[in-house]
C-alpha cells in the first residue's frame, strides 16, 4: 500500500515516458480505452506545467496516440509551443505532431506563421528542413501566401539538403496559393540543373506534378527535359521525365518522334525494369498521339508488345501485372497487335491473383465481331468456376461491358446476347441483378427485330421466378424479373401463351418479391391483359375473355393489400378498372380496344444528357424573376423550399383517380395532333406491323422479320453455346459464298493493276449480323449543343494551376514579401524589401554568378520567341548548326566538369564556358547569332576537345568496366598492371602517390622488350585531359614528347575520381632487315587507389577521427567470398593501400590517406560468405570511387 | 505523390500511419483496418500491386506494399508514380530502416561513437531486436526515430531521396544534434525510471514486447 502510494506521487513527479506509455497500453489489454483516457488525462497536467521537456514528452506520447486513433487535435496549441521551443530536440517532435494532426481546419495554425518563417531563416540547416517537412504536411493557403517567398529564397540556399526540400515543398505552395507559380517559376527551371541530384530530381519531381495536370503549359520545357533525358543516369529522374513526356506528347505529336529514338535505345540498354516498364508506356502513349500512318512505328509496336510479352511471362507476379496493364493501353490503338497475343491473356485469366485476373479481364476490351462470342464463352465458363463473388461479379459487369460497347457495336446476333444474359440471372448471390435487367431492357427497346424472341426468353424467366428469386441471398438477381415483367407486358404482343405468362405474374409467391418488382408487375399484368382480351375477342371468344377478367379480379386483392404503397395504389386502381370491364363485359359490350388505348403509344430511349443539353430558347433568362421577391427578407432561404415540399405533398395525397379511357383517349388524340404541328417531334410512317389501329405512327423505324426456323431446343447443352456453334456455321458459309464471289471477282481483276490481297482475314466488315438490326439510338433534342463542357470538374483544384508560365513576369507579379505588419519578424530588413530578380544573383559561387547574369541577359531575349524555339527544336530536319546528337554528348562533358569540383584554369576554361553556354541555349535563335563568330574563330580546337573528353565522362561513368578491361592475371601480389603491349615491347604500369608532393603521383612504367630487335628513340607522350596532364620539363609545349627514360611525373588535379590518360609510345625496332618506325598506344588508368598512400594510424588517433564527424558514410558489400579474413585484408592492404588499425575476430579497422590529404577509415566485417565494408571519408566522391574499386578487387577473390 | 504510407505488423496493429491528405482518425484507423484486411488474404507470391478503388481517393489509386516477416509496407500512391518504382523505394526505406538499427559488432562501438546512446545500448545486449525493445531513454524512440527516417525519403508525398547512404547520413547528423542537446529526458528522469524499477514488486520483470521486432530478410536490391 505504502509502495503504491510512493509509485503514485514518483509518476506524478516524473512522468511516464513513451516507453511506458505503450507497455501500460500492451498491459492493459481488456480496459484499453479506460487506460488510454486515464493516460490522456496525465498528459493534460503535463502539458499544463512549464517545463518544455515535459510538454514535449507529453506531445510524444500523443502523436503514438493519434496513430492508434485518438484525435488529438485539442492539444494544437501546446504541440506549436513544442514547435517553438529552441531545442532541435524539441523542435523535430513538435514538428513531427503538427504534420500528423494540423490540417486546414485547425484554428490555431495562423500561430504558427511567425515561428516558421523564423526557423526557416535558421542557421542550422536542420532546424529549417525539419520546419519544411512539417509544413509540407499542414501548409494553408494563408501560409503559402505569407511564407512562398521565404520558401523561395531557401531555394537558393547553400546545402542541398534545404534546397531539395525548399524545391519540392513548392508544389504543396502552388496547389494553396496558385498566383506564386510564376513568380517562382523560373527559379524551379533553374533548378533542373542543379549540381546536387537530389535537388535536380526533386524540381523534376515537381515539375512533372505540375505538367501532368495541365500540361500544354510545360511543353516549352520539353528541350530542357529531352537534354535530362539523354544526359541523366539516375533512374528515378529517368521514369519521373519519361512519365511526363507520356503526358506530353498528346499535345505535341512532332516531340513524340524525337522521343521513339531515344526510348527505344533505352528499353534496349537498361538493365533496370522499372525503367523498361516506363519507357514502353511512353513509346505507348508516343505512338497514340501520333498517326498510325507512319511505317516504321510498326517495328517500335512490334518492340513494346514483345518487351510486354516478356514482362507477361515472367514468374514475377509484378511484373506480369504491369506488363498486362501496359498491354490494355496498347489495346486502345493496336488491337490487332495484342490480339496476337490472346493466348496469353486467357491464360492470366486463369491465374491465381485476382489483381492480375482484373487487368487480364481489361484486355478482353479488345473484342471485335469475330472473336466476341468466342471470349464471352471463355469467360462463362469462369464465371461458373470463380469462388468469390467479388471475382464473379467483376466478370459479370466485364461480359456486359464488352458485349455493349459502342453501341453493341461488336454483336452480330441478339439472340445470342438474350440468352447470354439469361444465363447469367442463374449466378448464385450477384449484386449486379439491376445491371443485367438494364441490359434486357435496354436492348428489347431498341433492338426491334429481337422483341419476339426477347418476349418468349423473358416469358420463361417469368415462368421459372421461384427458382430466381428462391432464397434471400439471391436478393440481388431478382432484379432480373422487374425486366423480365415489363418487357412481357409491354411488348405483349409477341407472347405465345400470353394466358400463362399472365397466369405466372399473379402467382401468390410474387407478394414476396421487393416493392419497387411488385408495382412493376402489376402494372404489366394489365398491359397482358389489354393484349390478351384483344386477342379473345378478335376470335370472338367471349368465355374466354370473362375468364381472364375473373382471374384479374380474383387475384389483384393480393396486391391491394401489400404494404408497399406504390403497388397497393397501382393495384387498387387496376382492380377497380378491371371490375368495370367486367361490367362492360357481362353487357356484352367489347372493351379490347378501350382497354388497349390504354397501353398505346411507344417509349422512346432518351439519351441521359439530353435535358441538359435543351438549348435555351430565346429570350428566356433563366435567373429573371418569375415572381418579385417578397418584400420581407426574413428567413428567405427556408420559405421557398418550405413551401415546394407543401405542395408536393398536397400534390401526392389527393392524386386523381385514373382518368377513363374516353377521357384517355381524348388526351392522346390532343398528343397526336399536338405531335403532328411540332416540327421537331420526329414523324413516322405507319408499319405493317402494327398492333393497334390507332396508335400513333411511332415505329418509324423498318423492322425486319427474323425467320426464327431453327429449332433451339438441343438438350444438356446451355442456349448461347448453341448459338455459338450456329454463328460459326452461318459464318462458314458466309465465308465459302464470299470466297467464290471473290474468286469470280479476282479473275476478273487479274488483268487489272489493283493488288487484291490474296489472305483470308476476316476483318470486322466481313461479318454480317445474323439478323438485320437496327439499333435505336438514344434521343437528343435537335440542335442540342454539341458541348463536351459537362466532363469538366469545376472543383479540381488543379485548375488553379492552368496558367500559361511562358508569359513574361509583370512588375505586379511578385510574391508577398513580409510586411511589417508582423511586428516581432521585422528584424531582418535586408531580407525583407529587395525585390525577387535582385535576390537571384546572391550566388555563392563568383562563377556561377557570373554564368547567371549572362543567362538572364537571354533569358529576356528567349522568352519572347519560347514558342518558336519549341517549333524549332522539334523540326525534324535541323539547320546544320544544331545537330542534336552532339550538341548532347558535348555537354554530357560539361556537368562532368561541373562535378569534378576543380574547374579547369586559363584559356580552356573560357572556351568551355562559352561552349557550354552555346549548347544551353541552342533552342534559341538569337543565342547562335550571337555565338556564330566565337564559333567560326576556332571550330578546330572545339572539334579536338570534343573528341578528346568523351571518353574522360565514359570512365567516370563507369571506371570499373574499364579497370577490369586493364588488369590481366599477374602473378599474385603484383599491382603492376599491363598497359599496353605488341609484338616488340610490353607495357605494365603501377601508379604511386606520394605525401611529399600532393597533387603529383609517380607512374613506373616498365618496359619489356618482347622481341630480338633493338629498340631505341623510345619517345612518350601523353595527351593530357582537363582534370591530369603530364608534367613536363618547363618550357615545353602540349604537344611535345618526352624522350624516355624520364623522371617526371603525372599531375592530377582531382584525385576523387578515377582519371584516365591516353598516350603513345613512340620508339624505332632495329634487327637484321633493316629499322622500321613503331607506334604503340595506351591508356594510363589511374584508380582512385592510386592517389592512397599507406599510412599508419594508432587506434586512439582512429576513435578521434571519427568522433569528430565530419567524414561522410558509404558501404558496400560483397557476397561469395571463400578466401580467409587475414588474406582478405593482406589483399586489401597491398592493392588498396590500407593499413590496419585493429583487428577483433572476423572485424577490422582500417585506414589510409590520400596525397592531398584526405583520411579514408575502413571497418571491414566478414560475414559467412559476404564482406562488407563501412567506410568513412572527408570526401564522399573519392570514398564512393574507392568502395568501387574495392568490390572490384574483392569480387575477384 | 503518395497519398498515404501505412506500416502494420501481422495483426493490423499500426506501426506507423502517415497520410499526405487529411482524413479524421476515425477514417484512418478504418482506412488502416480494410487495408490491413485486404493485404492480409494475399499470398505472398502474388503481385504486390491492389486497386485502392474505394479506399482512398478513387480508381487513379493504387495500393503498393511490402511484406516483411511480421510487417507489411503499405504505400497508397496515384498513376504519377512508377509502380516499381514505388516497390524499389520501400526496399530502400526497410534497407534504410536496417541500417539505422541493425549489424553491430564490437567495433562499431568506436566506429560509430557519434551514432548516439541507442546503439551502445543495444550493443550491451547483444541483440539486433533489442533496437526495437530498447526503452531507450533517449527521445528517438524506435516509433519516432521510423517517422524520422520516412521524413528524409518522402516528404508530403512526394518522393525526397533515395540514395540510401544519403538518408542515413542525414539521420545521423540529426541524432546527433540531439544527443548534443542531451535528448528528450536528461539525467533526472532517467534516474527516478531507475528508481521505479527498483522500487515495485508489482513491475513486471519480463516484459514481452514481442509483436514490434522487425526482420528484415536481405532481399537483394530490387531492379
Amino acid at each position: 500500500m505504502a509502495l503504491k502510494m510512493v509509485k503514485g506521487s514518483i509518476d506524478r513527479m516524473f512522468d511516464k515516458n513513451l516507453q511506458d506509455l505503450v507497455r501500460g497500453i500492451r498491459n492493459h489489454k481488456e480496459d484499453e480505452a479506460k487506460y488510454i483516457s486515464q493516460c490522456i488525462d496525465e498528459i493534460k497536467q503535463e502539458l499544463k506545467q512549464d517545463n518544455i521537456a515535459v510538454k514535449a514528452n507529453a506531445v510524444c506520447k500523443l502523436t503514438y496516440l493519434q496513430m492508434l486513433g485518438y484525435d488529438i487535435s485539442w492539444a494544437a496549441f501546446n504541440i506549436i509551443e513544442v514547435m517553438s521551443a529552441s531545442k532541435f530536440t524539441f523542435k523535430r517532435i513538435g514538428y513531427l505532431a503538427a504534420s500528423q494532426c494540423f490540417h486546414e481546419g485547425t484554428d490555431v495554425i495562423m500561430l504558427t506563421t511567425n515561428q516558421i518563417r523564423k526557423d526557416l531563416s535558421s542557421p542550422s540547416q536542420y532546424d529549417t528542413g525539419v520546419a519544411l517537412t512539417g509544413l509540407s504536411c499542414f501548409v494553408t493557403p494563408d501560409l503559402a501566401r505569407d511564407l512562398a517567398n521565404d520558401i523561395m529564397t531557401l531555394m537558393s540556399h547553400t546545402k542541398p539538403y534545404i534546397r531539395k526540400k525548399a524545391v519540392l515543398i513548392m508544389y504543396k505552395v502552388f496547389l494553396k496559393y496558385p498566383e506564386s507559380l510564376r513568380p517562382a517559376f523560373p527559379r524551379l527551371k533553374e533548378k533542373l540543373e542543379d549540381p546536387d541530384p537530389g535537388v535536380q530530381s526533386a524540381a523534376v519531381n515537381v515539375i512533372c506534378e505540375l505538367a501532368r495536370r495541365n500540361p500544354k503549359n510545360y511543353l516549352s520545357l520539353a528541350p530542357l527535359f529531352f537534354k535530362l533525358m539523354t544526359s541523366s543516369t539516375n533512374n528515378w529522374v529517368l521514369i519521373k521525365i519519361i512519365k511526363l513526356f507520356g503526358a506530353l506528347t498528346p499535345l505535341e505529336p512532332r516531340l513524340g518522334k524525337k522521343l521513339i529514338e531515344p526510348l527505344t535505345n533505352l528499353i534496349h540498354s537498361t538493365s533496370a525494369m522499372s525503367l523498361l516498364y516506363e519507357c514502353v508506356n511512353t513509346v505507348i502513349a508516343v505512338l497514340i498521339s501520333l498517326s498510325s500512318g507512319m511505317p516504321n512505328h510498326s517495328a517500335s509496336i512490334q518492340l513494346c508488345v514483345q518487351k510486354l510479352r516478356i514482362l507477361i511471362e515472367d514468374s514475377d507476379q509484378n511484373l506480369k501485372y504491369l506488363g498486362l496493364l501496359a498491354m490494355s493501353k496498347i489495346l486502345r490503338t493496336h488491337p490487332k497487335s495484342v490480339q496476337a497475343h490472346k493466348d496469353l491473356v486467357l491464360q492470366c485469366l486463369d491465374d491465381k491473383d485476382e489483381s492480375i485476373r482484373l487487368r487480364a479481364l481489361d484486355l478482353l476490351y479488345g473484342v471485335s465481331k469475330k472473336n466476341l462470342m468466342e471470349i464471352v464463352k471463355k469467360l462463362m465458363t469462369h464465371v461458373d468456376k470463380a469462388e468469390g463473388t467479388t471475382y464473379r461479379d467483376e466478370l459479370l459487369t466485364k461480359i456486359i461491358d464488352i458485349c455493349s460497347q459502342s453501341n453493341y457495336q461488336h454483336i452480330t446476333n441478339f439472340e445470342w446476347y438474350i440468352s447470354i444474359l439469361v444465363e447469367l440471372t442463374r449466378l448464385e448471390g450477384t449484386r449486379h441483378g439491376h445491371l443485367i435487367a438494364a441490359q434486357m431492357l435496354d436492348v428489347a427497346i431498341r433492338v426491334k427485330a429481337i422483341r419476339r424472341f426477347a418476349v418468349a426468353q423473358m416469358s420463361a424467366l417469368l415462368d421459372s421466378a421461384h427458382l430466381v428469386a428462391s432464397s434471400p441471398q439471391r436478393s440481388g438477381i431478382c432484379e432480373v424479373l422487374y425486366a423480365a415483367a415489363w418487357i412481357c407486358g409491354e411488348f405483349s404482343e409477341h407472347l405465345q401463351e400470353p394466358q400463362q405468362t399472365l397466369e405466372a405474374m399473379l402467382r401468390p409467391k410474387v407478394t414476396t418479391l421487393p416493392g419497387h418488382i411488385q408495382a412493376v408487375y402489376v402494372q404489366n399484368v394489365v398491359k397482358l391483359y389489354a393484349a390478351i382480351l384483344q386477342q379473345k375477342e378478335q376470335a370472338a371468344d367471349v368465355s374466354a375473355a370473362q375468364e381472364v377478367t375473373q382471374l384479374l379480379v380474383e387475384r389483384l386483392p393480393q396486391f391491394v393489400q401489400s404494404a408497399d404503397l406504390e403497388v397497393q395504389e397501382r393495384a387498387s386502381c387496376i382492380l377497380q378498372l378491371v371490375k368495370h370491364v367486367q361490367k362492360l363485359q357481362a353487357k356484352d359490350v367489347p372493351v379490347a380496344e378501350e382497354v388497349s388505348a390504354l397501353f398505346a403509344g411507344e417509349l422512346n430511349p432518351v439519351a441521359p444528357k439530353a435535358q441538359k443539353k435543351v438549348p435555351v430558347p430565346e429570350g428566356l433568362d433563366l435567373d429573371a424573376w418569375i415572381n418579385e421577391p417578397l418584400s420581407d427578407s426574413e428567413s428567405e432561404d427556408e420559405k421557398p423550399k418550405a413551401m415546394f415540399q407543401d405542395e408536393e405533398q398536397r400534390h401526392a395525397k389527393p392524386r386523381a383517380p385514373e382518368a377513363d379511357e374516353q377521357e384517355l383517349a381524348r388526351r392522346r388524340e390532343a398528343r397526336r395532333q399536338e405531335q403532328a404541328n411540332n416540327p421537331f417531334y420526329i414523324k413516322s410512317s405507319p408499319s405493317p406491323q402494327k398492333r393497334y389501329q390507332d396508335a400513333p405512327g411511332v415505329e418509324h423505324i423498318p423492322v425486319v422479320q427474323i425467320d426464327l426456323s431453327v429449332p433451339l431446343k438441343v438438350p444438356g447443352m446451355p442456349l448461347s453455346d448453341q448459338y455459338v456453334k450456329l454463328e460459326e456455321e452461318r459464318r462458314h458459309r458466309q465465308r465459302l459464298e464470299k470466297d467464290k464471289r471473290k474468286k469470280k471477282k479476282r479473275e476478273r481483276e487479274r488483268r487489272g493493276t489493283r493488288r487484291h490481297s490474296s489472305l483470308h482475314t476476316e476483318s470486322d466488315e466481313d461479318i454480317a449480323p445474323a439478323q438485320r438490326v437496327d439499333i435505336v439510338t438514344e434521343e437528343m433534342p435537335e440542335n442540342a449543343l454539341p458541348s463536351d463542357e459537362d466532363d469538366k470538374d469545376p472543383n479540381d483544384p488543379y485548375r488553379a494551376l492552368d496558367i500559361d508560365l511562358d508569359k513574361p513576369l509583370a512588375d505586379s507579379e511578385k510574391l508577398p514579401v513580409q510586411k511589417h505588419r508582423n511586428a516581432e519578424t521585422s528584424k531582418s530588413p535586408e531580407k525583407e524589401d529587395v525585390p525577387l530578380m535582385e535576390k537571384k544573383s546572391k550566388k555563392p559561387k563568383k562563377k556561377e554568378k557570373k554564368h547567371k547574369e549572362k543567362e538572364r541577359e537571354k533569358k529576356k531575349k528567349v522568352e519572347k520567341v519560347e514558342g518558336e524555339d519549341l517549333d524549332f527544336w522539334l523540326s525534324t530536319t535541323p539547320p546544320a548548326a544544331t545537330p542534336a546528337p552532339e550538341e548532347l554528348e558535348v555537354n554530357t562533358t560539361v556537368t562532368v566538369l561541373k562535378t569534378g569540383q576543380e574547374e579547369p584554369r586559363g584559356e580552356e576554361q573560357d572556351a568551355d564556358e562559352d561552349r557550354e553556354q552555346d549548347l544551353e541555349k541552342k533552342p534559341s535563335k538569337h543565342k547562335k547569332k550571337k555565338h556564330k563568330k566565337d564559333k567560326e574563330e576556332r571550330p578546330k580546337d572545339k572539334r579536338k576537345s570534343k573528341k578528346k573528353v568523351p571518353p574522360t565522362d565514359e570512365e567516370a561513368a563507369e571506371p570499373v568496366e574499364n579497370g577490369t578491361l586493364d588488369e590481366e592475371p599477374l602473378p599474385p601480389m603484383s599491382s603492376y598492371t599491363l598497359l599496353a603491349e605488341n609484338s616488340y615491347i610490353k607495357m605494365t604500369y603501377d601508379v604511386q602517390g606520394s605525401l611529399q608532393k600532393d597533387s603529383q603521383v609517380t607512374v613506373s612504367v616498365v618496359l619489356e622488350n618482347q622481341s630480338d630487335s633493338f629498340l631505341k628513340s623510345m619517345e612518350l607522350n601523353v595527351l593530357d585531359s582537363l582534370n591530369a596532364r603530364l608534367a613536363r620539363p618547363e618550357g615545353s609545349s602540349v604537344h611535345d614528347g618526352v624522350p624516355v627514360p624520364f623522371q617526371l611525373p603525372p599531375t592530377i588535379q582531382s584525385i576523387v575520381m578515377a582519371q584516365k590518360l591516353k598516350g603513345t609510345l613512340s620508339f624505332i625496332a632495329k634487327n637484321d632487315e633493316g629499322s622500321t618506325h613503331e607506334k604503340l598506344d595506351f591508356k594510363l588508368h589511374f584508380t582512385c587507389t592510386s592517389y592512397l598512400v599507406t599510412t599508419p594510424c594508432y587506434s586512439d588517433a582512429f576513435a578521434k577521427l571519427l568522433e569528430s564527424g565530419d567524414l561522410s558514410m558509404s558501404s558496400i558489400k560483397v557476397d561469395g567470398i571463400s578466401m580467409s579474413f587475414h588474406n582478405l585484408l593482406a589483399k586489401i592492404c597491398f592493392h588498396h593501400r590500407f593499413s590496419v588499425v585493429e583487428r577483433v575476430d572476423s572485424c577490422a579497422s582500417m585506414y589510409s590517406r590520400s596525397i592531398q590529404g584526405h583520411h579514408v577509415c575502413l571497418l571491414v566485417k566478414k560475414g559467412e560468405k559476404s564482406v562488407s565494408v563501412d567506410g568513412k571519408c572527408s570526401d564522399p566522391t573519392l570514398l564512393s570511387n574507392l568502395l568501387e574499386e574495392m568490390k572490384e578487387t574483392l569480387a575477384t577473390c | 505523390m503518395i497519398q498515404a504510407i501505412l506500416v502494420f505488423n501481422n495483426h493490423g496493429k499500426p506501426r506507423l500511419v502517415r497520410f499526405y491528405q487529411r482524413f479524421p482518425e476515425e477514417i484512418q484507423q478504418q482506412i488502416v483496418r480494410e487495408t490491413f484486411h485486404l493485404v492480409l488474404k494475399r499470398d505472398d507470391n502474388i503481385c504486390n500491386f491492389l486497386e485502392g478503388g474505394s479506399l482512398i481517393g478513387g480508381s487513379d489509386y493504387k495500393l503498393i506494399y511490402r511484406h516483411y516477416a511480421t510487417l507489411y509496407f503499405v504505400f497508397c500512391v496515384d498513376s504519377s508514380e512508377s509502380e516499381l518504382g514505388i516497390l524499389d523505394l520501400i526496399q530502400v526505406f526497410v534497407e534504410t530502416l536496417d541500417k539505422c538499427f541493425e549489424n553491430v559488432c564490437e567495433l562499431d562501438l568506436i566506429f560509430h561513437m557519434d551514432k548516439g546512446p541507442a546503439i551502445c545500448r543495444m550493443l550491451f545486449r547483444g541483440s539486433t531486436k533489442s533496437v526495437f525493445q530498447a526503452d531507450c531513454s533517449c527521445s528517438h524512440d524506435f516509433r519516432f526515430q521510423v517517422h524520422y527516417i520516412l521524413q528524409e525519403v518522402v516528404m508530403g508525398g512526394m518522393v525526397l531521396e533515395t540514395n540510401m547512404n544519403e538518408i542515413v547520413a542525414q539521420i545521423e547528423a540529426q541524432n546527433r544534434l540531439e544527443k548534443s542537446e542531451g535528448g528528450l529526458s536528461a539525467a533526472p528522469a532517467r534516474a527516478v525510471s531507475a528508481v521505479k524499477n527498483i522500487n515495485l514488486p508489482e513491475m513486471p520483470r519480463n516484459i514481452n514486447i514481442g509483436d514490434l521486432n522487425i526482420k528484415v530478410p536481405n532481399l537483394s536490391q530490387f531492379v
